[in-house]
């Protein structure tokens, strides 16, 4: 097992180090040199104005250098500073990571809540009337985007029935029932796509171990319907689940930039959007490449929690 | 068998059991009519290839067929009470209270992903309302009982990490926790060693003496049940072809099929389960079984009655020994059917003829 | 087919048909024609016979927008499709088939790239790029969808070079590039295919996000996620010009899923993904 962890150590570091370095090359090979974002267009007629800023901000040195420059800066958690608002782009994630990661939190734990539920039901009563409605449901759920579920809600929600804000943020720090009113609709929205992911997953896993031989014999046992249904199927589909968690966690990252441009959310993904918005490369290639880290740690972290729940892996090395 | 005692201590009547799987081919007739009684603390053994029936049968009077498309008729009277129309609730408070079953594959009976412990005594913990600290302790017990040392670490692993021989005696365990009234055993050593096939036999023998406990044991081999089992059922599609005390069974085989599931049992060797084949042709098809004696296309003293007229089970001579064949083993009718069998080239008979010229049936053909 | 999924298959065939023949369509509007200049229309109209789903705020007709708008995503989703199934399907079952380091070196690269969140990918390279025609959004999108088929044709061919055909014609001498071609793609292809359905709603999402945020095709052409941007200014006014593309979105993709899922459950599929 020592070794397996190490392995997948050392492929996370290697796979960090190619994000980065492929966000680096992105930002600035393209077309759209950082300079526009520096001075305005009829200033740039001022060749040697823009020469002096481009030795100030070392545009000028050659690629590798100024990537090994920011990289080392970068795993210090200095990811430089915003050409925009000349604030750090580490204080700025810093600022906007905990509504981001409420919002995720919020959306994943909603879903699990609901899906672990309806899958488990679904798969229990597999070909019934419950069946069809709980899966028709979760085929229709895979069909609404964030964006239109979040229309939608505002539309009933906000509007027509007034009970919840449209838009805004309210910190936990301002309250938690102030703070929940202002992350349920969105975390709604990014939910629905969730919820029938893993309602669909959870259904099929333990319709699967529903079959296992050692089902019958818990059956067998005199053991409740109940108890076997949560007890001995959701352990092995919980693997699964966590895997798929993990894996739709880039989705989600996704979705959280459209809702919270929706919600007008003082989050991650909205000021990456500001940042595009107003040609800020820092900004841009700072976030991009957080929001990959955040990736590919959650999803080596589902590998390792993986294994510390299946004792066959476990011993296995 | 009907003196006022013996009925006192009886414990289970099965009456015209029959059991239907509808898939899309058709309708599996898995089991087709089977009648058999069990007594306290007596054991059974219900032989038959694979596929005759046997772990349907097993499952249909522990109303353990899953999924919606199985019908089971008849009834299992056990202590007064019909099994088969018993409600659901009342059914989980007989599992594992009063009915228990020992799986084929140990590797798979048990769940990979909980703890042995668990599983030996949650069931238990649900129907005795037992606390964490007694259910330990009996745990302990049950294991010492089966014969597994060190109980207390195998009680913390995973299944994975014993070997099958201890997995299955760790499924005995589990079935033996609230001492039930009766066990079935399907073919509870097929899947394991040849060296731990005659331990776990031990094991189950001497549980079931000591306990005063009822068993039935099914297996696909002959040789399980020798010297196992106090009665003995003979399966063959569904229905039962003989039924006898073990004993005179094996003194004397009346139906062809018992004696061709004899004559396949290997003599020597231990290697047991693999010989079956050793019987011409296949099993019938279920769905659509064949006319007449279900045996007929197989076996060697076919006459054209065989074809057409479904053979009851009757006794003959001993009122104990009953067997459903109308020319069976060692009749006069018998042997002249099976010499006039052997002359026509009948491939079964002409079998048997070459392979065991000495065997009980060919005696007058040679 | 159950009848269920037929609909939904003819809802997409009709999707791609108005899409590729809009301009064919008799009594089509103009998807771009502002009726209020002229004074012809007014803004936020009602459905009516001229307008079947009225106009939005600026006066247009939603029908023939919605119409037009779904070439953006047929475009997007079929670019994606091809590049997908011909550049990864082909790389993935290369790979997959001829293993060791060129195997590795790919993976890796493809694990990179698959290591972001796809959305913000897209964005990013959408912006950098600076310009935002269908052609751009496409290739883009397109180059992006070539990772996730190529690991779907790796593990698919992976599992067919294990099978006995396979072996068979290893051991009989065959050629590799014979074998990758005669026995490896064709029985990758099923299981591309019905990936390829699933994709497809997928990037007609991710399509969708990207318009709604004002990233996709510039204004004023018709896409269905810009529409419904569009329309959410006006939201407490009129509801309507943001309900139609929403559900001409929902629709495409439900019928999307439901096709893909019966093409996957189907038995062709299964036995060629064994
Ligand atoms: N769930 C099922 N659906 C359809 N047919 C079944 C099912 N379970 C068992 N059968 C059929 O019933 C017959 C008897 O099976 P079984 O009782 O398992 O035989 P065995 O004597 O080997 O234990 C077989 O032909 C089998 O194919
Ligand atoms: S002799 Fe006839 S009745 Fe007896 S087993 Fe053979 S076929 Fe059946
Ligand atoms: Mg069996």
């Amino acid at each position: 097992m020592g070794t397996f962890i190490a392995k997948r150590l050392v492929r996370l570091v290697g796979t960090l180090l190619a994000v980065s370095f492929l966000t680096f090359l992105l930002v600035n090979l393209l077309p759209g040199d950082a300079i526009n974002a520096l001075i305005p267009i009829d200033a740039q007629q001022d060749r040697e104005f823009v020469e002096q800023i481009r030795e100030e901000w070392g545009l000028n040195d050659p690629m590798l250098v100024r990537y090994g420059r920011w990289l080392g800066d970068a795993v210090q958690g200095d990811f430089g500073d915003s050409i925009v608002t000349s604030r750090t782009v580490s204080s700025e994630i810093f600022h906007r990571l905990p509504v981001t990661a409420e919002l995720m939190l919020v959306t994943v734990g909603l879903s699990v809540m609901l899906a672990i539920p309806l899958g488990v039901m679904a798969a229990y009563r597999e070909g019934t009337r419950l069946d069809q409605v709980i899966s028709g449901i979760a085929q229709v759920f895979l069909s609404i985007p964030g964006f239109v579920a979040g229309l939608l809600f505002i539309y009933v929600f906000a509007m027509k029935l007034g009970w919840l804000p449209a838009t805004g943020w309210n910190r936990l720090s301002n309250g938690l029932l102030d703070n929940l009113r202002t992350v349920i609709l969105p975390a709604l929205s990014l939910a629905l796509i969730e919820i029938a992911v893993y309602t669909r997953v959870v259904r099929s896993d333990v319709m699967n171990t529903l079959q296992e031989d050692f089902v019958l014999s818990a059956r067998a046992k005199g053991l409740s319907d109940r108890y076997i249904l949560f007890r001995h199927c959701l352990r092995p589909s919980s693997l699964t689940l966590i895997t798929v968690v993990g894996l739709n966690i880039g989705t989600l990252l996704g979705g959280t930039v459209v809702v919270e441009f929706l919600f007008a959310m003082p989050g991650l993904g909205k000021r990456l959007l500001d940042a595009i918005f107003q040609r800020d490369f820092m900004m841009i290639q700072g976030i991009t490449v957080f929001v990959a880290t955040i990736y590919v740690l959650v999803n080596t972290a589902v590998d390792l929690i993986y294994m510390l729940v299946d004792p066959r892996i476990r011993k296995a090395d | 068998m009907s003196d006022a005692v013996e009925t006192d201590r009886r414990l289970l009547t099965v009456t015209d059991l029959r059991t239907t799987f509808s898939i899309a081919a058709g309708d599996v007739q898995a089991v087709r009519g089977v009648s058999f009684a069990l007594d306290r603390g007596r054991t059974l053994g219900i032989v038959g290839e694979s596929g005759c029936g046997k772990t349907v049968l097993a499952r249909s009077i522990m109303r353990l067929n899953l999924g919606s498309n199985v019908t089971t008729t008849g009834t299992a009277e056990f202590a007064g009470r019909d099994l088969l129309s018993l409600p659901m609730a009342d059914m989980h408070e007989m599992w594992g209270m009063e009915l228990a079953m020992v799986f084929q594959d140990p590797m798979t009976s048990l769940n990979p992903l909980v703890r042995v412990g668990r599983q030996v005594t949650e069931h238990l913990r649900q129907h005795l309302g037992v606390g964490r600290a007694e259910a330990a302790r009996t745990a302990v017990d049950l294991l010492n009982e089966v014969r597994i040392p060190e109980p207390e670490a195998r009680l913390k692993a995973y299944p994975h990490e014993l070997s099958g021989g201890m997995r299955q005696r760790i499924c005995i365990a589990i079935a033996l926790a609230c001492e039930p009234a009766l066990l079935f055993a399907d073919e509870p050593t097929t899947a394991l060693d040849v060296t731990v096939q005659h331990q776990i036999l031990n094991l189950l023998g001497r549980e079931q003496r000591e306990r005063d406990m009822a068993m039935v044991l099914v297996t696909h081999d002959l040789g399980v049940v020798a010297g196992r089992t106090d009665d003995t059922l003979v399966m063959y599609a569904g229905m039962v072809v003989e039924q006898a005390p073990t004993g005179s069974l094996f003194e004397e085989m009346r139906h062809p099929y018992s004696e061709a599931l004899l004559r396949s049992l290997p003599r020597t060797s231990q290697v047991s389960h693999t010989r079956l084949a050793a019987i011409t042709g296949r099993p019938p098809d279920l769905i659509d079984p064949p006319s007449g004696c279900a045996f007929s296309p197989r076996c060697p003293y076919v006459q054209p009655r065989c074809r057409e007229e479904v053979p009851p089970l009757s006794a003959v001579d001993d009122p104990d020994h009953r067997f459903a064949c109308w020319t069976p083993v060692g009749s006069p009718e018998g042997m002249a059917a099976f010499a006039r069998n052997v002359a026509e080239g009948l491939p079964q008979a002409v079998a048997v003829d070459l392979t065991a010229p000495s065997s009980t049936g060919s005696g007058g053909a040679s | 087919m159950p009848l269920f999924t037929r609909l939904c298959l003819g809802w997409l065939v009709a999707i791609v048909f108005g899409a590729i023949f809009a301009d064919l369509i008799p009594g089509l509007q103009d998807p771009n024609y502002q009726g209020f200049l002229f004074g012809t229309s007014a803004t936020n109209e009602p459905p009516s016979l001229t307008h079947l789903l009225g106009t939005d705020n600026n006066s247009r007709d939603i029908l023939a927008r919605i119409v037009y708008g779904a070439r953006v995503s047929l475009v997007v989703s079929m670019t994606a499709v091809i590049m997908g199934t011909v550049c990864g399907g082909f790389l993935g079952a290369l790979v997959g088939f001829v293993r060791g380091k060129t195997d590795a070196m790919i993976m890796a690269s493809v694990d990179v790239i698959l290591a972001f969140p796809g959305l913000v990918l897209l964005l990013t390279v959408v912006t950098l790029l600076g310009r935002r025609d269908l052609l751009v959004i496409a290739t883009v999108v397109g180059f992006l969808s070539i990772p996730p088929y190529t690991r779907v044709a790796r593990a698919t061919a992976l599992a067919v070079s294990r099978r006995e055909f396979v072996m068979a014609a290893r051991a009989i001498g065959t050629r590799k590039r014979t074998i990758l071609i005669r026995e490896i793609l064709p029985n990758c292809l099923p299981t591309l295919m019905a990936f390829a359905l699933v994709n497809a709603a997928v990037i007609i999402l991710l399509e969708g996000a990207l318009a709604f945020l004002g990233l996709s095709v510039q204004p004023p052409t018709a896409s269905w996620g810009n529409m419904i941007n569009a329309a959410r200014v006006d939201l407490r006014i009129n509801v309507w010009p943001a309900v139609w593309p929403s559900l001409a979105l929902v629709f495409t993709v439900y019928s999307l899923n439901v096709v893909g899922d019966h093409i996957r459950r189907s038995k062709a599929v299964r036995s060629a993904a064994l």
